[in-house]
């Protein structure tokens, strides 16, 4: 506790903050990010509304427009949609399912990925071309679609009667097992310039085994670049969560993300009720802006050649 | 052929080779009908380290220096030969294993900016060998330990907690020299320890391994291309060429008496100061190809003495007139002409 100050004050000294302080884009993405996790975090307890609790929902409400529109209603401050379920509350929880497929899919696939980026690096031969091939196929075809093909293939093995429960772990699954390649190439590559440094001989005349190798001496020294990789991942995430909802085999209406809600306003757009597709939209849109945003700049950030 | 091991040899080495297959992928190879490629790095050697003396070894980039290092500690499996540790087969053992007899013998790289991991502390570096032998059992014996080799190598006890990115190259190297101390070694192979580092950093760093082998009472195999730091360092000496030894023996009688043409433009090409204008044999070629090495003597290319019998046939290492052993028909023949050179002073 005593080294508590002077570790803040290191943190507060480093390069990284100094380059994150500079940047305006890096520090006002920062604090949009910030917002978005609170309010998804804690939706249930601040959200004006509980929009899947029937009680709460008055019919008479239904197909409101923004509170600054004409017959808009400062109870429901971007309007209401045909069930009468506050748009605002609705993208608060919605952000929350996004942003925990977000997340999850991007912890998946990072680990996955370093996984087998690792060992293929570290031991070569036939599991290195092995991962490699399958990589290559993967890498071959539009993401949206593997993830599509894994979805389609993990609902076909489930009973139709859990599918809406397994629903977020399916979404998560494919997600994760379409992304992991990226970090699996970026780790192999890495790991493959780190093996044949000096050091790592020295570790071995020094009796450093195999796995201590691997997890002590070469991940520590990969994992710089999966730390930019994940955060630009997770925008990615968010919004293939988004299309395959939209899609509609991602989130049931009953526990909607905002891909959903979007696919839900979808329908009436062309009514006139424009509110109910457009603020989740502009939610996922600003979201994944700041998600890229932040990712560029730590990308740059860590770059030693544009110091 | 080699003696049999005496006692007072910590390392024998008997007809050792390495061939390395540096063939393209099999597909490439069927479809653009290239042979297979053999790199012989190390081509049957053979050589005995004394006890508590330095074992040089010199030659020119890519003659299978740093092979014979990696050879030695189990870094790569030799393709032909036995290496014993002090009669003990370790021919095909891997590194670091069986841990009682591979902490006996340690090993100090090259290039200090790549030998130490850069994310890891100083403590923990040099703290992994004691962990890995069991010498150390707590974290307090490891960092009393470490405080202990780092003073024993110059540096500061409190340099325990620092990264390798904060040490100048040499201070890398004490540090390399201080891991490679923590088991007590009885016998230390440095690949190039000092072919990395300033001029005047060098000597210290070779004084501290002088220091530390008569501290310790240690063997060393010197890997080096530098005749200057060799002439310091040696006892016994071989000089390497295209993966065979061609010379071996004392130092003195090596540098004194060259009876290989090739150690003969080694020497010349180390400048003197004192001599002024002496006429200096041009350096003829390169280096061969270690995949297709020229027929016979490996340096009949390059050798101003070449004749038939080299073109046709490797020579042997025959024990000469001065004590060293050389491979060379010329001076099987007689035909080397006298040394007219002083030995480096």
């Amino acid at each position: 506790m005593s080294n508590f100050v002077p570790m803040l004050y290191s943190v507060w000294d480093s390069d990284i903050s100094y380059s994150f302080r500079k940047s305006r884009v890096a520090v006002i993405s920062a604090l949009v990010l910030l917002a978005m996790f609170l309010t998804a975090i804690f939706a249930p307890s601040i959200a004006p509304q509980n929009p899947f609790d029937i009680a709460e929902l008055d019919l008479f409400d239904s197909e409101l427009p923004p509170f600054w529109a004409e017959g808009g209603n400062t109870a429901y401050l971007l309007g209401t949609d045909t069930q009468a379920r506050d748009v605002l509350s609705s993208i608060m929880h919605g952000m929350r399912i996004s942003l925990l497929v977000g997340f999850a899919s991007v912890i998946l696939a990072a680990v996955m990925g370093v996984t087998l980026g690792l060992l293929g690096g570290f031991l070569g031969g036939i599991v290195d071309a092995v991962l490699m091939r399958i990589a290559d196929v993967l890498l071959s075809f539009p993401p949206i679609l593997v993830a599509l093909l894994i979805n389609g293939v993990l609902r076909g093995a489930l009973p139709s009667s859990a599918q809406a429960e397994s629903a977020l772990i399916v979404l998560i699954l494919s997600i994760g097992l379409t992304n992991w390649v990226q970090y699996a190439r970026t780790v192999r590559g890495s790991t493959m310039v780190e093996r044949r440094k000096e050091y790592i001989e020295a570790a071995r005349t020094l009796g450093t085994g195999k796995v201590a190798i691997m997890m002590k001496h070469i991940l520590p020294n990969v994992l710089g670049p999966v730390l930019v990789i994940a955060t630009i991942n997770l925008g990615m995430a968010v919004l293939t969560e988004a299309t395959l909802s939209f899609l509609g085999v991602g989130m049931p209406p009953t526990q909607p993300s905002l891909g959903t809600l979007i696919q839900i306003g979808n329908e009436f757009l062309f009514s006139g009720i424009w509110w109910v597709v457009v603020f989740p939209a502009a939610a996922l849109a600003i979201l994944v802006l700041a998600v890229n945003l932040l990712g560029d700049w730590l990308r740059d950030a860590l770059n030693p050649k544009l110091r | 052929m080699t003696p049999q091991i005496a006692p007072d040899d910590i390392l024998s080495v008997q007809n050792i080779s390495k061939r390395f297959d540096v063939s393209e992928p099999f597909l490439n190879r069927l479809i653009e009908r290239r042979p297979r490629r053999i790199l012989t790095a190390v081509n049957d050697i053979s050589f005995d380290v004394p006890r508590g003396k330095t074992f040089a070894v010199v030659g020119e980039s890519g003659c299978g220096k740093s092979t014979v290092a990696r050879l030695l500690m189990g870094l790569h499996a030799p393709s032909a030969g036995a290496i014993r540790f002090e009669g003990t087969d370790i021919t095909h053992l891997p590194p670091g294993n069986p841990p009682a007899l591979r902490r006996r013998m340690q090993m100090i790289f090259q290039d200090p900016y790549a030998s130490l991991n850069p994310r890891w502390r100083v403590r923990d570096i040099i703290g992994e060998p004691l962990k890995n032998f069991g010498i150390c059992k707590t974290r307090a014996d490891v960092t009393r330990e470490v405080e202990k080799l780092l003073s024993q190598v110059g540096l500061n006890p409190a340099d325990a907690k620092k990264f390798p990115h904060e040490f100048s190259g040499g201070q890398r190297q004490r540090l390399s020299i201080a891991r490679a101390l923590t088991t007590r070694p009885e016998l230390l192979i440095c690949d190039e320890p000092t072919s990395a580092l300033d001029v005047s950093v060098q000597s210290q760093i070779l004084n501290l391994m002088k220091d530390l082998q008569d501290e310790f009472n240690m063997s060393y195999i010197f890997i080096s291309h530098d005749l200057a730091v060799v002439w310091y360092m040696a006892d016994v000496l071989a000089v390497m060429y295209l993966g065979k030894i061609v010379e071996v023996g004392p130092k003195e009688q090596i540098f004194e008496n060259p009876q290989h043409p090739y150690t003969r433009l080694l020497m010349e090409t180390v400048p003197k100061l004192t001599v002024g204008g002496t006429e200096r044999t041009p350096v003829a070629g390169e280096v061969p190809n270690p995949i297709s090495p020229p027929p016979g003597c490996a340096f009949h290319p390059r050798c101003p003495l070449a004749n038939d019998i080299c073109r046709g046939a490797a020579p042997e290492l025959n024990l000469r007139s001065g004590g060293q052993k050389s491979a060379c028909h010329a001076a099987d023949e007689g035909r080397l002409p006298p040394w007219l050179r002083l030995a480096a002073e």
